[in-house]
């Protein structure tokens, strides 16, 4: 089977630089990732499971790759987040697809 | 002094089913939340979510969820320390334990049933320099009693459906109401943004949008809140009370130093046999808890649930004889005094 996997960058919130291989065909999004691969302690991302609705899971994109537009809920929920700048977005909304390959994100200070 | 038989730290499904199921064994319950209502994420986060893997229910939103789970243990009459946070935890020479909560109120059980979920409900806090200084000295994170707001100035912000709703409510009590968010859009229920709207047509309330409360001031207590526009100078309101509504984040607290072996944020227990934790007398079930292959779903907290009322029935009521019955041979006998049980077949003969 051909290989789904892209190639991606983390930089977690001790600014750790994690190079992860991220799959696509598992219909995970950014914030699931972040929580296989372990990079943020359970509890402290993905906290709503993934609804849009508590901001855990924010991250600074860094590259310029494409992402999905964003939704109401999730514009409306970070407009209430703190710490966000304008390259913010929440990793449960980013469903990972091949085009992500080289994605490099931060993730935000815990809030 | 509260007593009861299992102490039950979090009213979100897990703690709500345990009700029941303790209820069968003839053992009382007592919930403690730091939630002003019952139902964990489920009330406070999204109750008007459809939920989808609750066993015989193809779709149940989380509040309606709630309901019945509240229904169903109805009879057992569980008691409810609500709004207030477990705090500390003592073990007595019997055995038993007292948890004493941040109001102080004292809770006495011989068995103790974390379900906390991801921990208690902690308001997320603007990110203000002083705001600590003036916590219970007008800024507050929740309101839990709307009649302070009497005849006062009040700065609400946030955009969300409390940052609207207490607007709302606050408009007929308070003196007057200011609403700040950071943008013109809200996040809430659609007749809620409608009548935030019609009070502002009508000069009932002040809306300020896109801004942020960016400084407090006051010597001791709230004096006045600073507000900034964007693009804008920063201006002085006065008010006597700084309400930010920015929602709440779960927090493990101060379960953490209770001596429980904690792992990745939950805490360890034996899933072989009952979810006791390394403490004895004290059990975790639901998502707070921790062991090889653990699933946080509300169906595995059911079942976690049930299997740790049989050990609690064991230390309670040590060395007496118990057998599994089903609520369809005796049916269910209320500690209210109602009976439900399956109507008896009628036997006729046919001439």
């Amino acid at each position: 089977m051909e290989n789904q996997d892209i190639n991606i960058t983390i930089i977690d919130r001790d600014g750790v630089t994690h190079k992860i291989e991220a799959p696509t065909d598992m219909a995970m999004n950014l914030m699931e990732v972040v929580r296989s691969y372990e990079l943020a302690p359970e509890g402290t991302i993905g906290v709503c499971g993934g609804m849009a609705m508590c901001a855990s899971c924010q991250c600074y994109v860094l590259s310029d790759t494409e992402l999905p537009e964003m939704q109401d809920d999730e514009e409306a929920m970070l407009s209430e987040a703190f710490y966000v700048q304008d390259n913010s977005r929440l990793g449960c909304q980013i469903q990972m697809t091949p085009e992500m390959e080289g994605l490099e994100v931060e993730l935000a200070p815990e809030s | 002094m509260i007593t009861t038989d299992i102490l039950i730290i979090g009213a979100g499904p897990t703690g709500l089913f345990t009700v029941f199921e303790a209820g069968l064994l003839k053992l009382k319950c007592h919930l403690i939340d730091a939630l002003p209502q019952p139902g964990g994420q489920c009330s406070e986060i999204y109750p008007k979510k459809p939920i989808y893997d609750i066993p015989a229910y193809p779709e149940i939103l989380a509040g309606d969820l709630t309901e019945k789970l509240l229904e169903q243990c109805k009879q057992f009459e569980p008691g409810f320390t609500l709004g207030e946070r477990a705090e500390t935890i003592e073990k007595q020479d019997d055995g038993t334990f007292i948890v004493t909560t941040n109001k102080g109120t004292k809770h006495h059980a011989p068995v103790v049933a974390i379900a906390g979920g991801l921990g208690s409900f902690e308001p997320r806090k603007p990110l203000i320099d002083n705001i600590s200084d003036y916590e219970d000295k007008g800024v507050e994170y929740m309101i839990k009693e709307p009649e302070m707001y009497r005849d006062k100035n009040v700065v609400i912000a946030g955009g969300g459906d409390s940052a609207l709703d207490w607007t709302i409510f606050l408009a007929d009590v308070a003196s007057s109401v200011t609403l700040v968010h950071r943008r013109n859009e809200f996040r809430g229920h659609l007749d809620s943004v409608e009548k935030v709207q019609e009070l502002k047509s009508a000069g009932k309330i002040n809306l300020i949008t896109p801004a942020e409360i960016t400084a407090i001031n006051g010597d001791g207590k709230v004096e006045s809140v600073e507000v900034t526009k964007k693009d804008d100078a920063p201006v002085n309101i006065e008010t006597d009370h700084f309400i930010p509504l920015f929602g709440l984040s779960p927090k493990l607290g101060p379960i953490a130093n209770w001596g429980l072996e904690i792992e990745k944020n939950a805490i360890k227990v034996n899933n072989a046999l009952d979810y006791q934790t390394n403490i004895p007398g004290i059990f975790a079930i639901g998502d707070v808890n921790t062991y090889p292959g653990k699933l946080k779903l509300i169906l595995c907290g059911f079942h976690e649930a049930t299997l740790m009322c049989q050990a609690a029935y064991k230390i309670i009521h040590p060395g007496k004889r118990y057998v599994l019955k089903y609520t369809t041979v005796s049916g269910v006998d209320g500690f209210d005094g109602t009976r439900k049980e399956a109507p008896k077949a009628v036997v006729k003969a046919i001439q």
